[in-house]
Order: C-alpha cells, then sequence, then structure tokens
C-alpha cells in the first residue's frame, strides 16, 4: 500500500455542498402536510403542577393537537438509562430519567408541559400562550450543599434525599501515605462548565410512510444507530422499519449525544398517531434549558508531597451537580475521577464523590465532559507545591511525569468504559518542552521587562498538561464498495457534526484501494445505509470508525488483488493497484479499471465458483479493547489591565500527542475549536443562575460566546506516540483543545498578577472581568492597579 | 392578530419573487420555508450569531431581525448566489475550503455573506480589520484562526478586486 493520502493536510470532500448552501440539515427539511411542534415548558424550577388546562389551545384556528402527559397512556414513560455505572465496588446509584412531559411535578426550568402541534410554527406558539396551568412552587435546590442537607426539599420523592450517586475509588493507601509527607496542601476547588451552544440547535423531523409502513426520522443526534433502535423499540416497531437519518449537523460537542429527550420521543409517536410528519426546531431560547449543560463541580482536595516534589498521594472529595435527572450516568464525575491522575504518577489516590440531583436542566457531557475538573485541580495543586516548595512550576510537572518507559500504566481505577484506566502510550517530556520552546519559555522568564507593558498592563506566563482518555470502545463498523463507475462508496453508522469525516475516512479508504480520494464517497449517519454502531463521542470516530474502514478497505483491497490476479492469470502478488486501476507490475498495457473489476465480480448470467460474493465489497468492525490516552501541554502569555482586568491573549501554544494523524488540516482545526470553547469556558461561559432556579441570561447577548476578537492566534505542534491499542495508532484529539484551559488562565493570571505575593490564588473556573476584580481587586495597591 | 396578508416583491440573487405573506413572518423564514432557499441558517433568532446574515441591497443583514414584507421593492443577495452559474466558487468560497476554514458549516453562510460585503468594502484589510468584521458572526467549531486566514488568502487572490 502507498501512502498518498494518510497524514496529508487533505482540503475536505464535503465542503462544495457547506458552502453554496446546498447541504441538507434537518430544518430543511420540507415535507407536504408538514406540522409543526412547539412546546410549553416550566417557568418554575420545582413545582407541582395541579392543573392543566388545554381547551382554549385546541380551539384556535391551525392547532391540530394538544398533548399533556394525561394524554399519553402507554407512552409515557421515563427514558432509559443511557450509561449504566461502572462495576465499582459499593456504589450508590440512583437512577431518575427524564420523561417526555410532566406529570404531577416540573423539576427544573423549560421541562416540558405540554405539546402543541400547528399548521404553522408561528400558530403552534401562538397557541401555547393559550394554555393554562395551575403550579404550587416548590423550594428549588440550586447549590449542592444546600441539597445535601437533611431538611432540603426532596427532587425526586421517592428518594430518601437528593443524592443522585456516591463512588469511591481508591488505590493504594492514601491514610497511611499522608503521614509520609513533607507537605500537604488542602483547597476547596470550584469549576462551572456551561452550554455547549452549538449554532445549530437541536430539531427533529418525523414523516409516517402508511404504504410503506415505515418511519423516517431526521435527527440532529450524534447517534442515529441508538435512536433508531430505541424509538422503533418504544413504538412497537421492527429496527427496519425506522429509518434515522443525522444529516449534516451544526455542531454537536456532546449533548447531541444525549438521546431520547422529550422532542425526540414525542415528535415521531404524533407523526404515526396524526399520519402528518411533523417538525420541531428548537428555539436558542429553548437551547438554555432544554438540551443538557455541563455544570459544576466542588472539590476539596488534599494533596501529599515530598520535598523532592514527588507527590506521595492525592485526596479528592467533591460534589457533582447532575441536574433534576441522571439518564447518562456517571460518566462525567468517573471521567472527573479518573482524569485528576492526569500525566503524573500518583502512588496513593482516595476519591469520592457525591452526584445531586438540583433543579437544573440536565448535565450530560459536552466536550471534555468532566475531564477538565479533574485537570484544573491536580494542574492547580501542582502550582501551589510548587510554590510553597521552591521548585519550578515546570520542573514539579516533570519530576511527576509517568515515563516514557512505564506504559502501559494502570491507574488502579475504572475509567467510564469500564475497563481499568490504563494509559497506552505516551512519552510526555517531548511534548511539554516543545511547547516550553514555542512559547519562548525560558526567554520569558528570564526578562524582566516582559512582565509590564508601557501602557501599565501586567504580563504574565502559564504552562500546563494534560490527558484525555479517547478513543473508547464498544465498537464501530463500516462497509464499503467498488460501485461499476469506479468510484468507491463508504458507509458508517457513526453522525458527523463538522469533524470532517467525509475526508478522513476517505483518505483511509483511498490509500487501501489506491484511489483518488475524491473518488470515495462517504455516508456517515444513516441507519439505512448502516445498521450497526454506537455514536460519536468521546473523540472517537477517527479512533474506532477510522479502523473500522481501514479494516474494511483491506479486506476489499484482497479482493481486488484476487480478482484481478484471476482476470491476468498471474499471481496476486504481480498485481499493482494505483490511480483506479489494476495493473500486473511492470506492463502498464494490462491494467484494468476498479469499476470494470467490480461488474466482473457481478455477473449476470453463467456460473461463479462455491464461496463466491458478489462486487468487491466488504463490512468489518473495529473494537478497541480499551480507550486510548492522548495528552499535550498548552502554554499562553497573557495581558491583565489591572485597571479593569480585561485580558488580552498575546500569544497561544498547543503541543499535543494524539497518535497517527489521519489529516493535520483537520486535526489542527479541531484543536483551534476546542480551545476557543475552553477559553469561552475559562473567561466567558457562565450560566447564571438565582436562588430560585431561573436562569439570568438566557441568550447570546448574555452568554458569551468567544467571538473572532476573543480567540487569538494558536501556534499547534505536534509529536506522535501510536496507541498500541489500534492497528493505525490513532488516539482521538476532539476534546484536547477544550481541556486544560481552565488551568491555564488561573496559572497565567496568577503570573501575570503576582498573586501569590498578595496572598490571592485563583481556585475557580469561570473567570470574567468582574470575578477577577472581587478576587483580586482589594488585594492590589493603587499604583499596581493603574488607578488614573 | 390581523388576517391582512401582504405583498412581497422582491429579488433574490437576480430572481424576481412575489408571494402573499403574514405581516410578521420573518424574513430568514420567508427565504428558507416560503422560497426554499434553506441555504441561509438560523442560530439564534435574537441578531446575535449571525448565521442568518444575509445582503440587504448590497449591505450584510441579520435575516431573521427583519419582516419578510420589508424585502418588498428591494435586492437579496443569499449564499445561493455566490458562485457562478458554472459551479465556480467565489474565491472566499474557495479560500474558506482551502484553509478549512469551516467545519460543520453552519455558520458559513452568514460569515460568507458578511465577510464577501466587507472585501468590496476592504480590498486589502488588516488581521485585526478581518478579525474586527468578523466578530459579529460567531463560530463554535473553528476557533476562527482558518477563517481568518481564509478572508487574507480570498483578499490577496482578489488583487484588490471588488
Amino acid at each position: 500500500m502507498v501512502t498518498r493520502y494518510l497524514g496529508a493536510p487533505i482540503t475536505r470532500n464535503e465542503d462544495a455542498r457547506l458552502l453554496t448552501g446546498r447541504a441538507l440539515f434537518v430544518d430543511d427539511v420540507n415535507l407536504p402536510n408538514l406540522l409543526h411542534a412547539a412546546f410549553l415548558r416550566s417557568p418554575h424550577a420545582h413545582a407541582r403542577i395541579k392543573s392543566i388546562d388545554v381547551a382554549t389551545a385546541k380551539q384556535r384556528d391551525g392547532v391540530i393537537a394538544v398533548i399533556t402527559a394525561a394524554d399519553m397512556g402507554d407512552y409515557w414513560r421515563p427514558g432509559p438509562l443511557l450509561v449504566p455505572p461502572p462495576p465499582i465496588r459499593d456504589i450508590v446509584f440512583n437512577q431518575c430519567t427524564q420523561v417526555p412531559l410532566a406529570k404531577d411535578k416540573v423539576r427544573h426550568v423549560g421541562e416540558p408541559v405540554a405539546m402543541v402541534l400547528a399548521e404553522s410554527r408561528y400558530l403552534a406558539e401562538d397557541a401555547l400562550a393559550d394554555i393554562v396551568v395551575d403550579y404550587e412552587a416548590l423550594p428549588a435546590i440550586v447549590d449542592l450543599a444546600d441539597g445535601l442537607k437533611p431538611d432540603a426539599a426532596r427532587i425526586h420523592e421517592d428518594l430518601a434525599g437528593n443524592t443522585a450517586a456516591h463512588v469511591r475509588q481508591t488505590k493504594g493507601n492514601y491514610a497511611e501515605a499522608v503521614k509520609r509527607a513533607d507537605l500537604v496542601i488542602k483547597r476547596r476547588f470550584v469549576y462551572d462548565r456551561g452550554a455547549s451552544s452549538p449554532i445549530e440547535t437541536r430539531g427533529i423531523v418525523a414523516e409516517w410512510d402508511g404504504k410503506a409502513d415505515r418511519l423516517t426520522i431526521w435527527d440532529t443526534t450524534q447517534a442515529p444507530v441508538v435512536i433508531r433502535n430505541g424509538i422503533a423499540a418504544m413504538l412497537g416497531l421492527s429496527e427496519r422499519q425506522v429509518r434515522v437519518i443525522a444529516p449534516f449537523i451544526g455542531g454537536g460537542f456532546g449533548p447531541k449525544i444525549m438521546m431520547f429527550y422529550p422532542e425526540e420521543v414525542l415528535v415521531p409517536w404524533m407523526a404515526i398517531k396524526l399520519s402528518r410528519p411533523i417538525k420541531w426546531i428548537e428555539d436558542r431560547l429553548e437551547h438554555f434549558f432544554a438540551t443538557t449543560q455541563e455544570r459544576g463541580q466542588v472539590h476539596d482536595a488534599e494533596l501529599a508531597i515530598g520535598r523532592d516534589g514527588k507527590i506521595i498521594g492525592v485526596k479528592d472529595v467533591f460534589l457533582h451537580d447532575t441536574g433534576a435527572y441522571d439518564p447518562y450516568g456517571l460518566t462525567l464525575p468517573i471521567n472527573s475521577q479518573c482524569t485528576l491522575l492526569n500525566a503524573y504518577v500518583v502512588p496513593h489516590y482516595d476519591s469520592t464523590f457525591t452526584a445531586v440531583f438540583t433543579n437544573k436542566p440536565i448535565a450530560t457531557p459536552y466536550r471534555g465532559a468532566g475531564r477538565q475538573h479533574g485537570v484544573f485541580v491536580m494542574e492547580r495543586l501542582l502550582d501551589i507545591a510548587a510554590r510553597q516548595l521552591g521548585i519550578d512550576r515546570i520542573e514539579i510537572r516533570r519530576r511527576n511525569f509517568i515515563g516514557p518507559d512505564q506504559f502501559p500504566y494502570n491507574n488502579e481505577i475504572i475509567y467510564q468504559d469500564f475497563a481499568p484506566l490504563e494509559y497506552d502510550s505516551g512519552n510526555y517530556g517531548p511534548v511539554l518542552d516543545k511547547a516550553l520552546e514555542l512559547i519562548g519559555y525560558d526567554k520569558f522568564v528570564r526578562d524582566p521587562t516582559a512582565r509590564r507593558t508601557d501602557d501599565g498592563k501586567h504580563v504574565g506566563i502559564g504552562v500546563v498538561f494534560y490527558i484525555e482518555g479517547t478513543g473508547i470502545g464498544p465498537y464501530e463498523g463500516a462497509r464499503i464498495q467498488v460501485q461499476s463507475s469506479g468510484r468507491v462508496s463508504l458507509a458508517t453508522g457513526v453522525g458527523t457534526q463538522g469533524q470532517g469525516h467525509f475526508t478522513s475516512f476517505a483518505q483511509i479508504t483511498a490509500d487501501q484501494l489506491g484511489v483518488d480520494v475524491r473518488d470515495v464517497d462517504v455516508v456517515t449517519g444513516d441507519t439505512d445505509q448502516f445498521y450497526w454502531g454506537a455514536g460519536t463521542f468521546a473523540s472517537r470516530g477517527a479512533v474506532v470508525a477510522g479502523n473500522a474502514v481501514n479494516e474494511a478497505a483491506k479486506v476489499v483491497r484482497q479482493k481486488i488483488l484476487r480478482a484481478a490476479a484471476e482476470h491476468f492469470e498471474c499471481a496476486e502478488a504481480d498485481i499493482v493497484i494505483a490511480n483506479g486501476k489494476a495493473s500486473v507490475a511492470g506492463v502498464s498495457e494490462r491494467a484494468i479499471g476498479l469499476g470494470e473489476l467490480a461488474q466482473r465480480a457481478n455477473p449476470l448470467r453463467g456460473a461463479v465458483k462455491p464461496g463466491t460474493e458478489p462486487g468487491l465489497e466488504a463490512t468489518n468492525y473495529f473494537g478497541p479493547a480499551r480507550g486510548a490516552t492522548a495528552n499535550g501541554a498548552h502554554a499562553m502569555i497573557i495581558e491583565v489591565d489591572p485597571a479593569t482586568m480585561m485580558i488580552e491573549i498575546k500569544k497561544y501554544v498547543v503541543v499535543h500527542d494524539c497518535g497517527t494523524v489521519i489529516n493535520p488540516l483537520i486535526v489542527e482545526g479541531q484543536i483551534h475549536g476546542g480551545v476557543a470553547q475552553g477559553i469561552g469556558n475559562a473567561f466567558y461561559e457562565q450560566l447564571a443562575w438565582d436562588r430560585d432556579g431561573q436562569l439570568l441570561n438566557a441568550s447570546l447577548a448574555d452568554y458569551l460566546l468567544p467571538t473572532a476578537l476573543d480567540v487569538p492566534h494558536i501556534d499547534s505542534a505536534h509529536t506522535v506516540t501510536p496507541s498500541p491499542l489500534n492497528p493505525m495508532g490513532i488516539k482521538g484529539a476532539g476534546e484536547a483543545g477544550a481541556i486544560p484551559v481552565g488551568a491555564l488562565f488561573a496559572q497565567a493570571i496568577e503570573d501575570a498578577l503576582d498573586l501569590p505575593r498578595h496572598g490571592v490564588e485563583i481556585l475557580e473556573i469561570p473567570l470574567s472581568p468582574n470575578r477577577l476584580w472581587e478576587l483580586i481587586g482589594p488585594h492590589l495597591d493603587k499604583k499596581e492597579a493603574g488607578s488614573p | 392578530m390581523s388576517d391582512e396578508r401582504h405583498r412581497v416583491a422582491t429579488t433574490v440573487n437576480g430572481t424576481r419573487h412575489q408571494r402573499d405573506v403574514d405581516g410578521r413572518l420573518l424574513l430568514s423564514d420567508f427565504l428558507r420555508h416560503v422560497l426554499g432557499l434553506t441555504g441561509t441558517r438560523v442560530g439564534c433568532e435574537h441578531g446575535v450569531c449571525g448565521a442568518c446574515t444575509i445582503q440587504y441591497d448590497g449591505l450584510p443583514v441579520r435575516s431573521c431581525l427583519m419582516l419578510a414584507v420589508q424585502a418588498d421593492g428591494h435586492e437579496i443577495a443569499t449564499v445561493e448566489g455566490l458562485a457562478g452559474k458554472d459551479g465556480t466558487l467565489h474565491p472566499l468560497q474557495q479560500a474558506l475550503r482551502d484553509t478549512h476554514g469551516l467545519q460543520c458549516g453552519f455558520c458559513t453562510a452568514g460569515i460568507l455573506m458578511t465577510m464577501t460585503a466587507f472585501l468590496a468594502e476592504h480590498p486589502k484589510p488588516t488581521e485585526p480589520d478581518i478579525r474586527e468584521a468578523l466578530s459579529g458572526n460567531l463560530c463554535r467549531c473553528t476557533g476562527y484562526q482558518h477563517i481568518v486566514e481564509a478572508v487574507t488568502l480570498a483578499a490577496s487572490r482578489m488583487g484588490g478586486r471588488r
């Protein structure tokens, strides 16, 4: 096999459709006789529903149906538990999954209470105002610690309290080990995350074809196959009767892997009942309540360390906000618990978390998925330890790195994929070295003039390290077929939300089959095109589906060699596959196009050999034993204006190791986008809840997504340590950019303002100019604050 | 609410359209769902994200903040009209492809309509100019860097042409 495309910065196959406005997104689906859905949502965070009156709404012109929980009969049932808790000893997990429409009680603002179906979206939304719901407001649980108080209002009244889960994982014996520590650092860390806010909100269109007995669903989901299976089961249909299409999706970032949202369950059901196609498109206000988010954790963490700067152990007790329901199980807090160990040898670890139900929207994975929280705690603890021990912050990381010869490295606890947390490979030192070189660390720290600008701004530098568990199982698959035109078609079950699968999977295939990358047509996210799969999450598309594509392509390649050898009556070893042709080595006129070979492999008359499979086609699957662990370092130089606490990032560097890179252009794009979201999390984006569980900033004018003026130019570089867990050596890259940015901001801003000298530490994220001023302002003297 | 319908006669990408619409119909919905020009995307419906940006008599505007009736007698340009009739991409479309300036592509139409208008006014922009002009369009995938590169590249390829 000649590698022409793997590792090359190939521009994308899908771009022409996206750039000209031709690409189909869910809201572009237009069908005759289409009805439109709108949802009445709870204005209360916690309330009992005393009555619902829909009579007036039903009489409005253009309204076809109004549905409440009482109308749903047996179809009303809580959603499935998507991720069961991992097999950890003495685990407590209280399953309370979301319901399609609230019955008796609402548990967060925005929870759907009634659905209106009307001839237009405008009319459906008009009718929402006709519905009268009598609520009895209940005290809202907003704060995590408050939720655990014995007299706290109970969100799920069948439970004894608001505990969603309680999990302890340990390694070694921290209680003994801490006695040997020269220094024990204890701090409380608060890490909050916000809304993923893809520019395309969620949406669904469902159409029942009564003649064919088939349901077609267009859904903004990251997991079309799982939606197909689940909806079929709920509706009493066979899986073959349901087709789910995840067409072009306008960004996913995790919340579109949450499955069986109320709208996803209700729209197909009513499309069958009314025998009319139905569309629902979430608006931006709804997105702040009806789509899952990530949220806060409070860590009480303790680092035991020797005078030599070597970690002896970490003890961490944290609370996790799971929101009103917990359909996604424990993925978020388990990721936090595991990723806290980061890239370091931690001989003793004792970590306990309590997940708490609150009267807020459901928390499920959003890019990084809890890993940010863990990395923040560990990176901050090391920064504080370095300071107290008089060790350079870079040096303390080096002293604790897992060495290149220590892999596979077993952390002795269980990861989100239920497998032991074992890092497959890595070589952290060179990654850190490269980041220091690119940011100009030595030069900066030696230059006394670098720390202040002429106009009085303070300048600081930050360097942090992270790891990311990626590419988890169970499996993905791919089918590759050489068409009689000579083009190659490839189908896989994962959905695509901008990751470039139409190109990266084509690159893998094109190299194996010796065709042009533009001649490979990729279909993702259509369950009629590929039956099996799990979905796009946990930075696994390239790792798991990519390897499945490679395995399928290898089989097709073998079939081409065999067919060509038979055709030319020569040995397979003499066949060369290139430029869309199979030829006999050294005899260029003895060549046959792959399309013609495919036709010959599918004869219409005559006999074939026993065991013959028609065509040049193969389906294959790949499932890794466990996730592959990527790693990297982020560094930045930041300017802080002490008068306003406004920041400007002067330089930003990412060095990462995600194993074999299929397409460096695409990986670079993933890194840039991840960093941009990390910057949002670190400094701009905060969901502001009041004491009643009301969201105070539910608009893009108030919830600030970073703009082109906020995200700096990013210099990126990579090192390659292949993963031994898959034949291509790939590790995931999708979430890496977002993970360490909070830790980096805290360190760099502390450095810029020389905060330790003032007795101030940054122990929380997100920050903002206001919050920095609250933390720091009182400690700065007037000269430093740049007072006029 | 009045049931009165209003006549809208408008030119979109050089083609005349005439429709009777409700007074409250958004221009974005008119383009997407009445005329079927779905290339214009709707991201926030409150004028912040910029995904629905079109050109209204040559100027970039948010189509979610306008009513369809306001298009009466005016010229609209949308993403569908940018490429040549033979399919040749506009230099900015081509540059976005060459620099990987789009990922999910949902914000792309709005960025194209904002930045082609910008390039017409600023044939030789600096990077700060580009970032300033781009700052009214939100992109959640790219971190903007490749988009900025694309605008720079398109400007140089257009060689100061408007």
